[in-house]
């Protein structure tokens, strides 16, 4: 049973987009603050630290969590993925990625790595989602740029691009 | 400069910022490195509304390894100054507080530790003394003359009472046929950006110099403010900005003070300083927008013409007035009369400070507090007169022919023909369908209603609009301020591409993208062949007082300034080519990367190589053009005067249209507003990029939403702030959001390059009284104020007279009236031992150690003054906090007051109980008890559910206790009965 | 915003998250889903001197059926009882509210018996348990005991729990035919904690409404087959007696209302499906 104490440093391994990665953190430091200060992967952004805002959402073994409501130290031997992990490749993003690229959906960026990684974790499970659906998980999350028409309208169309299918009919209408 | 905009359209061309934003790469302030050393701040703030700082105790928390210093407003007493307001008032604004605190958040100290961590847990063992004042909140209290007075320099809390007319408003309300007043209370919100504010500042002290980042939005004139507040001369303060921010709404003005305090912290402590605010501080610390209380008149005739207004608008800018304030107040200035055409304006401007966090820059800037009252009258015309409300606002709109139209309080409306404008929303927004929703759902006994506004939303800011403040005597004597540079840098580097640097500080408005694409249209080049950079160092860069991202300045002024340094060069490039192509200038053209002849498509030179001519062969370059390398531009529209001797504000540049109507529903049963159809009409002049349009509207609609549904900064009466989290202020989420429709009407503006205007606050004006105006339709309402929560639609719904408890039954001690967050409660238990002997144990502090719940060690200072430290929790919430318990009005052994005051880490409380001791009959003891009390500090802002349950637990304990001891032992069951019992009768059900 | 320090452990076993929980003397905590106690930490509301993580215990990982009973232990999360596809026919009352609790991103952490633990008042999941009469089993090193949710809640986020009990898991009693269960609430906006939240559950002998968000604990009362102005009598006397009190999201009036207008849709709702 590890006990890691207040006093001392504590060195935690887990993987990062597959990637096997180990960070010193105490005992107390959070998950946000491990990924973006520790290991330096600032993609993942803190807009409340206190769970409401959704800006931190990362996926945690294939399930949407808070890192700001998480500790670096719980997630040891965890897989965990970020936004520093949806591109197919350096320069080229994904298909969710690129709809929110078509879709305007977002603006200053901030709330947007949280939210892609909602809708990645969620689509993965949910591939035919109903408008309503991403709405409630987009629900989860808050943007104060963009009204959230375009990111609801980003989601459905990625949906239907990664099932291959045709296009919602409802989202071709959206500018 | 007469260009036409079309050219620059590119319909929703994908966004040059994104790829990098979509992957995680984004560069806002806490992803950019800090120096090695660089020590990391937190700020130990108010739980006060208004006391006096008696002592800080800074030894325990310099104990704690890792902290480095704890530095206190007195510590920065002389390298500081204070944030001078655009008003002359001897009022000191500094950015921490000195001797005394006046609002709840306000900065007391700076610990500054290695990290982030440890800079809380030193901040956690600063103890800091206070003597409590009486705080006002209320900004019409604040002007009452026994009103505790915040700055005592100034003798009462007006800080500004000016008073305007224009045209003959004396006249005008004389012959009337009818007038009417709104009077209007507006609430506080704040823009809430998802990213906090950030500094990282250091100082040369050989240099005597600062370098600070922020994520300041701009004006730049505050660099001006902050720089005086260092004293420092402007070129030794470095203000620099990210890459990338996350939002502003205007919010990231008020990064300043902080910006100042971390700049002195730094030098105090000879090392880099960062400090990243987290939420709560945003909530409590960061920026509000005013309140304001409007009484608003209107003199108008039977067909519901308006000949005249008649302002009193009373501004609350909280605790300070900081620059730009009182600038929310005047903002409007020149749109007094909205989009109607109204000669005759009376106006009273009156700036107030109460114990709220300090004002600023808020999305829609004085916009929603000047709509709201206009449109709530124009609604109640209408109803006085029994007119269709829509035709009241129609006939009243200024005529399409009157353009340009001088409004009477001075602005010059650029272009517009509201009439169609809002005849086209009607028609294509479906209005008739409307109405019949309307009637269906009322047919049905439903509660429906449907709104209207017409708005003007000015835009790009006269910077002297501010100087309205001042009588025109102390303007002449002040000197003219007036107008509004923008500014743009074209590089040309040696292997000819293109770059752009624009003082825009942008937020997320795509600002890289629409400006490559303008650059890269004047050079017939590709605009991925043109990078942009918004990044701000004003130790290198070309900006101004007006640079900053505010007042929707961008598309109409900054991207016009762009294209005027482009065209500059290009003309210089066209000049360069032509000696080499021996042709004329004239007749060359820049298209597809190259620069050819018009006639002639053989005759051509590439782009890159004109482009780099000066780099590499000056030579060919044509004497009278010197060199085409860099080329910044600087651009102030004319039409934006000083305020004249009569006071005609020219406040801003541009005037877009705004014409909104929408349908809404109220639940009758639990009064929840549900938005069944909105619409809103743009005429923003030229559009050019239709998708960051789309997004400024949509991203203006849901803020506004957020203010007139869900949003409050809230205050208790005692000046206690009560939503300190994202649970208790509240921003819309997807769920929240209706269907908006958005169409769009243009009338180019004859004032700017591009014929743009701005468009980014426009709904934030429009949007909360258009929703009010339907809630008050649907519900038949004269006065109504924001925000529309359910509790307040469903009180206005409900019967005026609730359900009577049933017959003997004893319902909780009410609020004495709304906003008194007075804790109240009774309770009576009946114990063994005499009241002599109960009595002996009220004054006994072993007993008292023993009955607190808690406690331990108490002092006994006098018989009648106790102190203690107690530990006091309620399930996981536990802090631990000092007490300091004095006995009074006497009267053994029958009654005592017992007056207790906690503060502790979590926040602090006080309150008052009388205990009365009567002899039960049988040798006992019954025990009554009455007590008030208020809690205030963290636990108030971010756990208001808890206090109730808290302040019972606690003296429900107390008494149980004291009851326990008073009873002896043995009778468990008994006890634990009386226990429930006096828990009961505070409310707390067994 | 950063928590103040503590310990950590990751207990490998119940026998090592109880043997921590009794040597702490009551200053630790469980970690279960953190959707409650971290937001708390990191606000420093709270401070532990242990923090005891229970999310990879085994033995807690699975809910199971058990004598007429759904049983939750502490390591199910919220989102997993969601998905359970069996759900809406063992424990409809459950699977009706439990959509209700946070968000998505919240429930795929957060667990049910942390939310009973947590016993905030408004809180869905102990409203439930308390409509349903299910009980509690905590087990500290020496004991088990179970507790009845009539019994658990004693105040705002208080319990019967002793310091030295974890919640092991929660029963809740499967649907009973001729049986209506129903729940609503009314929060500000989707995801909140309810501002009222009613359920009801309605048999051939009697109604039982459990109130949240209005006293300082999910409140139940049983009722006799009532309709009519009675009903309405019956409702508004639960409503005064509830001592509802104000906040910057409600009145107290408000919060009354909301009792009486929302019992009396879950009963009718109840009542409709009660077959
Ligand atoms: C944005 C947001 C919205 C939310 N909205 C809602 C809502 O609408 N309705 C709602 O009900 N909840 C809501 N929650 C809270 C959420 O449901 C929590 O998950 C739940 O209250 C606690 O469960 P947890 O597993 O996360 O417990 P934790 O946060 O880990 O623990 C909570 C408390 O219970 C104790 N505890 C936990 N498990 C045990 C155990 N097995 N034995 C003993 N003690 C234990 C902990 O020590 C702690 O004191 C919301 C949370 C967030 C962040
Ligand atoms: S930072 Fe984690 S939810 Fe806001
Ligand atoms: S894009 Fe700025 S908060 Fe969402």
């Amino acid at each position: 049973m590890p006990k890691l104490s207040a006093a001392s440093r504590h060195s935690v391994s887990f993987t990062v987009n597959g990637v096997a990665r180990s960070v010193e953190v105490e005992s107390r430091t959070l998950l946000t603050d491990a990924l973006r200060h520790g290991l330096g992967m600032t993609g993942t952004h803190v807009g409340c630290e206190h769970g409401v805002c959704g800006s931190c959402t990362v996926a945690i073994d294939g399930t949407m969590a808070r890192a700001c409501l998480t500790l670096a130290v719980a997630a040891e031997g965890c897989d965990i993925r970020t936004v520093e992990g949806l591109g197919l490749g350096p320069g080229r993003l994904g298909v969710l990625q690129a709809a929110f690229k078509r879709h305007h959906a977002l603006q200053c960026g901030f709330c947007t790595a949280g939210i892609l990684m909602s809708l990645d974790t969620y689509l993965r499970r949910h591939p035919d989602p109903s408008r309503e659906e991403l709405t409630l998980v987009i629900g989860g999350h808050l943007c104060r740029c963009t009204g959230y028409a375009p990111i609801v309208a980003a989601a459905l169309d990625a949906a239907a691009e990664l099932r291959g299918a045709q296009k919602h009919p409802e989202e071709t209408a959206h500018a | 400069m007469g260009i036409q905009g079309e050219q620059f359209i590119r319909p929703s061309v994908e966004r040059v910022e994104d790829a990098t934003l979509l992957s995680g790469g984004g560069r806002y302030i806490d992803d950019l490195g800090t120096r090695p050393g660089t020590l990391h701040a937190a700020i130990v703030r108010s739980p006060h509304a208004h006391a006096d700082l008696l002592a800080i105790d800074k030894a325990a928390a310099l104990t704690l390894p890792g902290v480095v210093a704890v530095i206190t407003g007195s510590d920065l007493l002389d390298i500081t100054t204070g944030l001078v307001p655009a008003l002359r008032v001897s009022v000191d604004a500094r950015a921490i507080a000195v001797d005394r605190v006046r609002y709840v958040g306000e900065p007391v100290a700076i610990v500054l530790a290695a990290d982030r961590y440890r800079a809380e847990d030193g901040a956690d063992l600063v103890t800091v003394r206070y003597r409590g004042r009486p705080a006002v909140v209320d900004p019409e209290a604040a002007l009452i003359p026994d009103a505790p007075v915040l700055h005592g320099d100034v003798g009462s809390n007006l800080m500004s009472d000016r008073s305007f007319a224009y045209g003959d408003p004396d006249g005008a309300f004389s012959t009337a046929l009818h007038s009417l007043a709104v009077t209007v209370r507006y609430p506080r919100n704040t823009g809430s950006p998802m990213e906090c504010y950030g500094v990282v500042a250091e100082y040369d002290p050989h240099e005597d110099a600062y370098d600070v980042l922020a994520n300041f939005q701009g004006p730049f004139s505050i660099h001006a403010v902050i720089a005086r507040a260092l004293k420092v001369p402007g070129n030794r303060l470095r203000l620099r900005t990210p890459p990338d921010s996350g939002g502003s709404f205007g919010v990231k003005q008020g990064v300043a003070p902080y910006a100042v305090l971390m700049a002195a912290a730094a030098r105090v402590v000879g090392r880099p300083v960062k400090w990243v605010e987290d939420r709560l501080e945003h909530l409590a610390g960061s920026v509000s927008a005013t309140n304001r209380v409007t009484i608003l008149t209107a003199a108008f005739d039977a067909e519901g013409r308006v000949a005249a207004l008649d302002w009193d608008q009373l501004e609350d800018c909280g605790a300070y007035l900081r620059a730009p304030e009182p600038a929310t107040l005047y903002r409007m200035h020149g749109n007094m009369t909205g989009a109607y055409a109204i000669s005759h304006v009376r106006i009273r401007n009156r700036v107030v400070l109460t114990n709220k966090l300090p004002t600023g820059l808020v999305r829609g800037f004085g916009g929603p507090q000047v709509y709201y009252p206009l449109e709530r009258l124009m609604q109640r015309i209408a109803r006085h007169l029994g007119l269709d409300p829509l035709d009241v606002i129609r006939r009243n709109l200024i005529p399409a022919d009157a353009f340009p139209y001088r409004t009477a309080t001075g602005a010059l409306y650029d272009s517009g023909d509201y009439r169609q404008a809002l005849d086209i929303a009607v028609g294509d927004g479906g209005l008739s369908a409307l109405l019949g929703r309307r009637d269906a759902a009322r047919a049905e006994g439903r509660i429906y209603g449907i709104g209207f506004t017409a708005a003007v939303e000015p835009s790009v800011s006269n910077m002297g609009y501010i100087t309205a403040v001042l009588t025109p005597a102390e303007r002449a004597k002040a000197g003219p301020k007036n107008g509004a540079q923008s500014t743009a840098t074209i590089t040309l580097d040696p292997v000819g591409t293109v770059t752009v640097q624009v003082a825009s500080v942008p937020q997320g408005q795509g600002h890289r993208t629409v400006l490559a694409g303008i650059v890269a249209d004047i050079f017939g080049i590709p605009p991925a062949q043109v990078r942009v950079t918004t990044d701000l160092d004003t130790a290198k860069d070309a900006w101004s007082i007006a640079s900053g991202n505010y007042s929707s300045r961008f598309a109409a002024a900054v991207a016009g300034v762009a294209h005027l340094a482009a065209t500059r060069l290009r003309d210089k490039l066209a000049r360069i080519a032509a000696a080499q192509l021996n042709l004329k200038a004239e007749d060359l053209v820049f298209a597809g990367g190259r620069v050819s002849s018009r006639t002639n498509p053989d005759a051509f030179l590439p782009f890159a190589r004109v482009a780099a001519t000066s780099h590499w062969s000056p030579g060919l370059v044509p004497d009278d053009v010197g060199s085409a390398i860099r080329e910044t531009a600087f651009w102030t529209p004319p039409e934006l005067t000083a305020p004249d001797a009569e006071d005609h504000v020219a406040s801003s540049l541009c005037h877009g249209f705004i014409f909104d109507f929408c349908g809404v529903e109220v639940d009758r049963a639990t009064g929840k507003l549900r938005i069944d159809r909105y619409v809103t009409m743009h005429d923003c002049g030229v559009i050019l990029h239709p998708g960051m349009v789309e997004g400024q509207v949509r991203g203006g609609f849901v803020q506004a939403l957020g203010a007139a549904v869900y949003e409050e900064l809230v205050y208790g009466e005692d000046g206690a702030f009560l939503s300190g989290t994202l649970a208790d202020y509240l921003l819309p989420t997807a769920t929240e959001v209706p269907d908006l429709r958005i169409l769009h009407f243009t009338s180019p503006s004859p004032f700017t390059p591009l014929g743009a205007k701005g468009v980014g606050e426009g709904n934030c004006m429009s949007t909360p009284v258009c929703l009010a105006n339907a809630v008050a339709d649907a519900l038949d309402l004269d006065t109504l104020d924001l925000p529309l929560t359910p509790a307040k639609l469903r009180a206005l719904v409900a019967e005026a007279d609730e359900v009577p408890p049933p017959a003997g039954h004893r319902p909780a001690t009410p609020a004495a009236k709304p906003g008194d967050r007075t804790l109240r409660g009774a309770g009576a238990t009946v114990v063994a031992a005499a009241p002599e002997a109960v009595w002996a144990l009220l004054l006994d502090p072993d007993v008292l150690a023993s009955v607190i719940p808690g406690a331990h060690g108490v002092k006994k200072l006098s018989d009648t003054h106790f102190t203690a430290d107690v530990t006091l929790g309620v399930g996981p919430v536990k802090g631990r906090y000092a007490a300091d318990i004095t006995l009074s009005d006497l009267d053994p052994p029958r009654g005592a007051t017992l007056t207790g005051t906690v503060s502790g880490g979590l926040g602090d409380g006080g309150g008052t109980g009388r205990v009365t001791l009567e002899p039960d009959g049988s040798g006992g003891t019954r025990i009554g008890y009455t007590y008030e009390a208020a809690v205030g500090g963290k636990v108030a802002a971010v756990g208001g559910r808890l206090l109730d349950g808290a302040a019972r637990v606690v003296i429900g304990g107390f008494f149980a206790a004291l009851a326990r001891r008073a009873g002896g032992t043995g009778q468990p069951g008994l006890m634990r009965r009386l226990l429930a019992r006096v828990l009961a009768s505070t409310g707390v059900r067994p | 915003m950063k928590p103040p320090a503590f310990d950590y452990i990751r207990a490998a076993h119940l026998d090592e998250a109880l043997g921590a929980l009794h040597a702490s003397g009551g200053d630790a905590r469980i970690l279960a889903g953190g959707q409650s106690l971290m937001p708390m930490l990191n606000m420093r509301l709270t401070r532990p001197a242990v923090l005891i993580d229970i999310m990879r215990l085994d033995a807690l990982a699975q809910p199971r059926l058990e004598k007429g009973a759904l049983v939750v232990p502490a390591g199910v999360r919220q989102a997993a009882l969601l998905d359970r596809a069996t759900l809406v026919d063992e424990v409809p009352l459950l699977a009706q509210a439990l959509p209700w609790v946070g968000h998505a991103q919240t429930r795929a952490r957060g667990t049910p018996c942390g939310s009973v633990a947590h016993a905030d008042p408004s809180a869905e999941t102990p409203l439930c348990l308390l409509a349903l009469e299910g009980e509690v089993r905590l087990r500290s090193r020496k004991r088990a005991r179970v507790v009845k949710s009539v019994d658990f809640f004693t105040g705002m986020m208080v319990t019967a729990r002793a310091e030295d009990e974890m919640v092991e898991a929660i029963a809740l009693p499967l649907r009973r035919p001729g049986t209506g269960y129903a729940f609503a609430e009314v929060a500000r906006r989707h995801g909140d904690y309810a501002i009222v939240a009613c359920a009801a559950t309605v048999d051939s002998r009697r109604i039982r409404l459990a109130v949240g968000g209005v006293a300082d604990r999910p409140t139940a009362r049983d009722l006799p087959l009532l309709d009519g102005s009675a009903l309405d009598d019956a409702l508004n006397a639960f409503a005064w007696d509830l001592g509802a009190g104000e906040d910057v999201h409600a009145t107290a009036r408000y919060r009354r209302d909301l009792v009486r207008h929302l019992g009396r849709q879950v009963i009718k709702e109840a009542l409709r499906c009660r077959n």
